[in-house]
């Protein structure tokens, strides 16, 4: 175990709303490890005069007109979700009493 | 009729003997039906098809106007690219039941170029992976030796066209997905530059890597399918407005002259009648008459784990979107015994756990980790900027070069379950693919040997950005040499 721990790798986990405990968790953590010592060997780029790249096509402020297009109608976007009560999607108790 | 006589064929073939009147879109979908209901079974490259429906689309739906480049063609369409009112689920059980409503740009493009659709290819979940083994539904063999992977992330499309269970087909390649695929079950397959065919509508991996391109029986039907959906889409605001040449005009053009770059490679696992192999298309490429140099690109050693630092973040955030809300799978949520947390949480986390595999979380997690506070600089960053030295690199060699040759994959297919306890080994098994999605530059992987096994072995051509036309050129003139495109595989379960 060199550069993550179960115990990081849980609340990372947490923060992506992902639950994993025990052997899975174990498991996860080492191969996570792994996966991060390799990717150490960039650490001896010297990189300090080299801008970031983001995107490859030379392509900047993509813009369109200030138009209404076409939207989906709201029935059809209702009928996707798990729950609904039209017109909203309905969700699980977000605050506790 | 056993079904597959018209299977086998190519879109070009096929296209003379619908226009010459000799077979009609209805014969065609029946045999290539009759032959997926024989071989899909053992082979799995499609996830589900229901032939009656694809029947009755045709009689009802399907376009009169036969002035379309793919007019009658079955393309066989990967799980991630959204066909209205078809269940799309990036072979994802959070997915489960999503059909979308709307077409991808390329769906629409395939239906005005007269295509007919054949979902829903079979793939690793949400393209995670190099073997398709990651599919929540079932895995996919290779064509050539059932024992062995398709090859991922679009390894039902690969296997699909191999096995002449489908005609050609379109996929995704964020890191090889085409391609790898492509090599390992001896077809063709191309990734556009970046930008050159739009992205919406297909279901996003990772936003600066990803592009849909073809995979095809031959160089030619590759072009064919790449002029129906390349092209500047206002949907997609990564798109460019570049023009789309004639890619399929030109193929018998002259090839003499171009200059062939051979990098040096980093070596490590790569399997000797690969090497040899490439070693051999050197010598055709040089009796073409093409001039052949060698080139550096010094921080190709670099790219996995560059790569996999930019894929995973992007992917990450992109995978935030699956919560349970607005559509796909919801789990189950009953009151949490504790007040840990709202019951809102409570499902969150539910479907997130239930809904991705292991490698999706692997990918999340490692995708969050290198974006988190205190870790970014040292992961991301370091990585987008590693991004930047490898662009260089190929800006650098394609100023001396036209094109450029390695393998595809350091080996041919690898045997299921053989890596799929060891994702670092499963990532490297990319070094050779991944340089050209990090750089956006076009690449086509096409079959040029056996392993004494009897299994393809591929190489990859890459060019400058939006010079595919070079690229396909380059590419048929190799093909038409050797015709290694011409061997195809006896599928286990095959009458």
């Amino acid at each position: 175990m060199g550069v993550v721990t179960p115990e990081i790798v849980q609340r990372v986990a947490r923060l992506a709303r992902l639950q994993l405990e025990g052997q899975a968790l174990a498991q996860m953590a080492a191969q996570l490890d792994e996966i991060l010592e390799y990717m150490q060997q960039l650490q001896a780029v010297p990189t300090d005069q080299v801008e970031p790249t983001s995107h490859v096509v030379p392509l900047a402020n993509v813009l369109r007109k200030d138009e209404r297009g076409v939207s989906l109608p709201p029935e059809t976007v209702l009928a996707m979700a798990p729950a609904a009560h039209p017109p909203f999607v309905k969700v699980p108790k977000v605050i506790d009493a | 009729m056993a079904g597959g006589e018209l299977a086998s064929k190519t879109i070009h073939e096929l296209r003379a003997l619908i226009d010459a009147g000799t077979i009609s879109p209805q014969e065609l979908l029946d045999d290539l039906l009759t032959r997926l209901a024989q071989l899909n079974p053992s082979l799995g490259a499609y996830i589900d098809i229901a032939p009656e429906r694809l029947r009755r689309q045709l009689r009802e739906e399907f376009s009169a106007d036969r002035r379309g480049l793919l007019w009658g063609i079955p393309i066989t369409i990967k799980d991630n690219i959204c066909i209205a009112g078809e269940e799309t689920t990036c072979a994802s059980r959070i997915l489960r039941g999503f059909r979308p409503p709307y077409d991808a740009t390329v769906i629409e493009r395939l239906r005005r170029a007269g295509a007919f659709l054949i979902p829903r290819a079979n793939m690793d979940e949400f393209a995670f992976g190099s073997s398709t083994e990651n599919s929540a539904w079932l895995i996919t063999r290779n064509p050539w030796a059932p024992d062995r992977v398709p090859g991922g992330s679009s390894g039902g499309c690969a296997s699909a066209v191999a096995g002449d269970l489908a005609i050609a087909a379109l996929g995704s390649d964020t890191g090889g997905s085409i391609r790898q695929p492509a090599s390992f079950c001896g077809v063709v397959g191309l990734k556009p530059t970046y930008g050159r065919v739009s992205r919406y509508g297909l279901v996003a991996f990772a936003s600066s890597l990803d592009q849909i391109g073809p995979i095809a029986k031959d160089v030619t039907d590759c072009a064919m399918v790449l002029s129906a959906i390349a092209g500047h889409d206002a949907r997609d605001s990564t798109s460019a407005p570049v023009e789309v040449p004639d890619y399929v005009g030109q193929l018998g053009g002259s090839v003499k002259g171009l200059r062939l770059g051979v990098p040096e490679l980093p070596r490590e696992g790569l399997n000797d009648e690969v090497e040899r192999a490439i070693a051999q298309a050197v010598t055709v490429f040089e009796g073409l008459g093409l001039e052949v140099e060698p080139v550096q690109l010094p921080n190709i050693g670099k790219s996995v784990a560059a790569y996999y630092i930019i894929a995973t973040a992007e992917a990450s955030s992109n995978l935030a979107r699956y919560d349970g809300v607005q559509y796909g799978f919801r789990a189950a949520v009953h009151r949490p015994p504790s007040t840990v947390h709202s019951e809102l949480m409570e499902m969150y986390l539910r479907t997130r756990t239930e809904g991705f595999g292991a490698e999706a979380k692997r990918r999340i997690l490692l995708g969050s980790y290198v974006l988190s506070h205190g870790y970014y600089d040292a992961y991301y960053l370091k990585g987008m900027k590693v991004r930047t030295l490898i662009k260089r690199d190929f800006d650098e060699a394609f100023r001396r070069c036209d094109v450029l040759l390695m393998p595809t994959s350091p080996t041919p297919a690898f045997r299921l379950r053989e890596k799929v306890d060891d994702p670092l080994q499963m990532y490297l098994s990319d070094i050779y693919t991944i340089s050209a999605n990090l750089a956006g530059i076009p690449a086509v992987s096409l079959p040029c040997a056996f392993s004494g096994e009897g299994l393809p072995i591929g190489m990859q051509l890459l060019a400058a950005p939006f010079r595919e036309d070079v690229l396909l050129r380059t590419a048929y003139a190799y093909e038409q040499a050797t015709k290694w495109h011409l061997r195809a595989p006896q599928v286990r379960g095959e009458r």
